[in-house]
């Protein structure tokens, strides 16, 4: 395999700037987001939320609240029990309760459900629901949790739901022999240590466009149509559909324009079951947004971990062994991908090095939101631990942490198909030409130098690499067999994807996917994909999504897998057409099939130009039958499900700058450099943009954001005042570039870069940090990397 | 986010405004809406009515008066930032406005509105006090000239009597220039502070003649740095002068700890940026 920089710009329809199609509407304010969909006759739903963490519920009084004018029906729990919890892919833990029932285990937790003519009045009734509430004592630490001291669920043995342990697929003595022989390699003689508890803060995920969600059930039809600003349409039709008794075809969902998601918008919510369950009740379409503070407290948070890494390697740079222990929060109850979260967090526990490594994270439940999928999605978090130790290690041996990463990286003759040493067959990489470009495109020799004479002047400059590697576009399908499957959602498929390509009479084409965007930009890629192949114009192609009503089945975006699980099948789907087309436009021609050349909007006879059709004249005689050969079937229309035979493992290796005020703490992110490798691109310019938002928000995390919770579960942060999140003009002008390492596993030769941003820098910035106080002694700073913290790690280290 | 019902007056004058305040129970005044409406959104606050200033003319016009300057009650932050009378004569209330919130709220957020609000992580507040601007509250019963160190009583709380409505601050024309520096809660200069100081001083023949420093997010209250600047005037300025002020940033204060600060950091950033406040002040001064 070669590993090359490539260029940002290309001109071939695959890995070509095209301009994002979707992008004048978005722009202009004519997309069409959920709450832009107005349904004659709606009414709005309210919640009245718990302000407990842990209480009991003695009684609600909805006499009040039922009395207002406008209030069409207040619901508590007694009025939906019946029709059981909400529904989660991997039901580990407890499952939520539509609405509390008897107790509350998180502040914000809905216990009554207000509707009524406008969501102001539901606000006001929700208000006006009395519960009384009888405060039991909550448990938040993840430690005081592991304990067991206070239970979250009377239900479960234990707040430990599950514990994730590598190498993933030993047996567990196996597993406890890896743990041992690192624990031995300890006591070597010439060996180094390095050990530090760090904490993974928990993260409110924060999408520009809330949560909302609108029903419309039409008793004369039976049919439910919902709107939702849902990743999941497909599953979220299927767990209305299973929850309320409906057929699948019954319910139709439609996730419009999506205004970010992030993770947090894939997830089944108890809201979109029960407004749906409402609009049956009620003869109307009911509606719900969520506020910013509901968002904060009943949309699913991410990361949230503690854990100590270790390190022991040779004076010069070999690691011998790599042990990372400790927990994960899940908050109080279960949802879709809760406890798995961790998991993926294994698949790169060892990240892109050969050293022996065990890897053991314990699940606890907390009275605390739940938490789920947030960009990078466990990922990020062992990436940060990895990378983190990594850099103390260096620092401890008085070695260059590049040197060390480059020392101990997978080689590249194990690939394709490197097993990590947790456990996981990996498809394409090349790590050392990737970091090699980053030392050489951001000057590293050169920083050093500046960074030399910075503290000869007194001033602390610090600069931060960190490497990681990715896993995205989750598959292959048997995965379900592990129990991560859709079927609890009555979807199908597993991890699958698909892909519906139509040439139209006029010559155009029309894709119909079965995921949707939420700010991806598929409506640009797809129609990149079927121009490549067909070579219709890209924008005489257009892409349908998001749509249960008209789409095939798919599962969702999210976990970096659109381009390379549906956009493989759209590219089949393609090829699919491409070949009947060959045959019609071949019999147009008198030519043969062999000798159709696809390009400038139609087919010609391969050495003859001037012999060409267009697609409106192969779609012609598609559409006419009767003008076909015998024999030979009508339509120019294929759909595909794409099967992919493993995950695509992304990677990358990120530098950033920072100097740092040692008088107040705080930290100036002056330059972001990276270089990543997501295989061949389809469209650099929406590369550059999923990487930058990316980074933005590992950056904020680095930075600022942080989901605080004090002891008795009230969460400190619920507000975007007090939960500072980065802007354009916190963060310097990013400069990006890549190598490009194709896959094997698909067509394209395309991997994930959603979250790769994510999932190197966080630790970046951190490394950065305590790079530039190294002078000052500092060791280690927790995120988020806020003034005071810095300040008062410098006040300890100072003594 | 869904605030409780209120009824909504747009008065033409101010005299309509004032009598309406006068009149009706529970009323709060609303400009720019940048801080009572997150308020009222979370519904924390719930006023009875609002009564919208927005509408009155002449109220959105920076003023020079001889031996003051006057900035009216719907002087945006962005203008307050920018007026070539503010920059000239209140530098640390400009510089203070520049770095409130975002360019929108800059542009629809008014300088007397944050004052009024009086929220000690809010910049501008710390500007006028240096500055030593003078609040003219306004009610039926006329007007009252309330000093900007006496004007922020405590979290959240003017010296504002529920009748009435802040319609000038005034600026004197005192000579000496005057600075602002904080620290952001994102770092920087950025979102709300974490702690800063204003600055203001008058030199004399190489000493400073007189002085006054201004505090943010330091106390409940945005308030007078008394010690530092008792210990500022007299001094010559030199760098030993200044840590010496500085030394005596939160006399008298009692430092607030919040999410963004222990007691002993806050008490730490007012040091920091009492000093550095001064130093720009008066390198201001020198030039």
């Amino acid at each position: 395999m070669t590993s090359t920089i490539s260029p940002t710009t290309t001109t071939s329809a695959l890995g070509g700037v095209v301009h994002r199609k979707e992008d004048p509407a978005l722009i202009q304010g004519h997309g069409k987001y959920t709450d832009d969909i107005k349904f004659t006759g709606e009414v709005a739903a309210a919640f009245t939320r718990s302000p407990f963490a842990h209480a009991t519920i003695n009684s609600i009084d909805t006499d009040a609240a039922r009395a207002m004018p406008g209030v069409h029906a207040v619901y508590t729990i007694e009025d939906v029990r019946h029709l059981g919890t909400l529904l989660a892919q991997v039901p580990v833990g407890a499952l939520r309760p539509l609405l509390a029932d008897g107790v509350v285990k998180h502040v914000g937790e809905a216990v009554a459900m207000v509707v009524a003519d406008n969501r102001y009045l539901a606000q006001d009734a929700a208000d006006a629901v009395s519960v009384d509430y009888d405060p039991l004592e909550a448990v938040i630490d993840l430690k005081d949790a592991l304990s067991d001291r206070v239970k979250v669920h009377d239900s479960l043995d234990s707040n430990l739901l599950i514990s994730w342990v590598g190498p993933f697929g030993a047996e567990p003595e196996d597993q406890q022999k890896v743990k041992a022989d690192i624990d031995a390699a300890k006591e070597g003689d010439d060996v180094v240590t390095v050990s530090q508890e760090m904490l993974n803060q928990r993260l409110i995920p924060v999408a520009i466009e809330p949560r909302a969600v609108v029903a419309d059930y039409n008793p004369g039809y039976g049919s439910m149509t919902v709107f939702s600003s849902s990743q999941i349409p497909h599953a979220l039709a299927g767990a209305i559909g299973k929850t309320l008794g409906l057929l699948s075809n019954q319910v139709r969902v439609v996730a419009p324009e999506v205004g970010g998601g992030f993770g947090a918008k894939l997830n089944v919510y108890s809201d979109e079951i029960l407004v749906s369950w409402a609009s049956m009740q009620l003869g109307h379409p009911v509606r719900w947004t969520e506020t910013r503070r509901e968002a904060a407290h009943s949309t699913v948070q991410g990361r949230g971990w503690v854990a100590t890494a270790t390190i022991v390697g040779t004076k010069d740079g070999e690691i011998l062994g790599y042990q990372l222990e400790g927990i994960a929060d899940m908050g109080a109850y279960t949802q879709n991908f809760t406890v798995a979260i961790p998991f993926l967090g294994l698949f790169v526990g060892s990240g892109q090095y050969k050293m022996p490594t065990w890897w053991k994270i314990d699940c606890v439940t907390t009275h605390t939101n739940t938490t789920d999928a947030y960009r990078g999605a466990g990922r990020p978090e062992a990436a940060y631990y990895l990378e983190r130790i990594i850099d103390m290690y260096a620092r401890e041996i008085g070695m260059d942490p590049a040197e060390v990463r480059k020392k101990n990286y997978i080689p590249n003759d194990q690939f394709p198909g490197a097993v990590s040493p947790v456990g996981f067959a990996m498809d394409t990489g090349d790590y050392g030409t990737n970091l090699d470009a980053l030392i050489a495109t951001s000057d590293y020799a050169g920083l050093r130098a500046e960074q030399k004479k910075a503290r000869e002047e007194g001033r602390y400059l610090g600069i931060g690499l960190s490497s990681y590697v990715e896993v995205c576009g989750f598959a292959p399908a048997g995965l379900a067999e592990l129990g991560f499957s859709w079927s609890t959602y009555g979807l199908p498929a597993a991890f699958s994807g698909s892909g519906l390509v139509r040439v139209n009479p006029d010559g155009t084409a029309t894709v119909q996917i079965g995921t949707g965007p939420s700010g991806q930009g598929h409506e640009t890629t797809w129609a990149q994909i079927v121009s490549d192949r067909l070579a219709i114009p890209v924008e005489h192609v257009k892409v349908r999504h998001g749509d249960t009503g008209d789409s095939p089945m798919g599962i969702g975006t999210f976990g970096s897998r659109s381009a390379a699980v549906d956009g493989s099948a759209t590219y089949e789907a393609s090829q699919r057409v491409r070949a009947k087309a060959a045959k019609m436009a071949a019999h147009l021609l008198e030519a043969s099939e062999e000798d159709v050349v696809f390009a400038n909007g139609g087919a010609h006879v391969a050495g003859s130009p001037d012999s060409s059709v267009t697609w409106a004249q192969i779609a012609e005689i598609a559409y006419m039958p009767h003008k076909l050969p015998e024999g030979m079937e009508g339509g120019l229309e294929a759909s595909v499900v794409f099967n992919p035979s493993n995950a695509t493992w992304p990677f990358g290796a990120h530098l950033a700058v920072v100097e740092v005020d040692a008088e107040t703490g705080n930290v100036d992110l002056l330059r972001y450099i990276t270089v990543d490798d997501c295989g061949n691109v389809i469209n650099p310019m929406i590369v550059d943009g999923q990487v930058h938002g990316g980074i933005a928000q590992g950056v904020g995390q680095a930075l600022f954001e942080e989901a605080l919770y004090d002891e008795t579960g009230n969460l400190l942060t619920g507000t975007l005042i007090d939960y500072p999140l980065p802007t354009a003009a916190d963060l310097p002008t990013f400069e990006l570039s890549r190598t490009v390492t194709p896959t094997d596993i698909n067509p394209m030769g395309v991997k994930g870069i959603g979250e790769a941003g994510t999932i190197g820098s966080a630790q970046t910035v951190v490394n950065a940090v305590v790079d530039a106080l190294a002078p000052l002694g500092v060791k280690h700073v927790d995120m988020p990397l806020r003034p005071r913290r810095v300040w008062q790690a410098i006040q300890e280290a100072k003594g | 986010m869904y605030p409780r019902p209120f009824e909504y007056v747009a008065p033409k004058t101010l005299d309509e405004a004032l009598a309406a305040l006068d009149q009706t129970e529970g009323a709060k005044v609303i400009s720019g809406g940048m801080s009572l409406l997150g308020l009222m959104k979370l519904r924390l606050l719930s006023p009875g009515t609002l009564i919208d200033i927005g509408r009155i003319p002449e109220l959105d016009q920076i003023e020079d008066r001889d031996d003051h300057i006057a900035i009216g009650a719907l002087v945006t932050h962005g203008m307050t930032a920018s007026h070539a009378l503010t920059t000239e004569h209140a530098t640390a209330l400009a510089q203070a406005a520049s770095w409130t919130g975002d360019v929108q709220v800059r542009n629809r957020g008014t300088t007397c509105g944050s004052l009024a609000h009086a929220d000690t992580a809010a910049d501008q507040p710390a500007g006028a006090i240096a500055c030593g601007a003078v609040m003219v509250a306004r009610s039926v019963g006329g007007d009252r000239e309330i000093a900007a160190a006496d004007f922020f009583v405590d979290a959240l709380t003017s010296a504002l009597e529920p009748n009435e409505i802040l319609v000038e601050l005034r600026i004197p024309k005192e000579g000496g220039r005057s600075a602002y520096d904080k620290l952001g809660r994102r770092g920087g200069h950025s979102d709300y502070a974490v702690a800063g100081a204003a600055a203001w001083v008058r030199s004399d023949n190489g000493t400073v003649a007189d002085a006054r420093i201004g505090l943010t997010g330091v106390g409940t209250a945005p308030s007078l740095a008394a010690g530092a600047t008792e210990a500022i005037i007299g001094s010559d300025g030199s760098a030993e002068a200044i840590a010496a002020a500085a030394e005596r940033a939160v006399e008298g204060v009692t430092v607030l700890e919040d999410l963004y600060g222990s007691e002993e950091y806050k008490t730490h950033l007012a040091k920091v940026y009492v000093a550095r406040a001064l130093e720009q002040a008066l390198a201001l001064a020198r030039s």
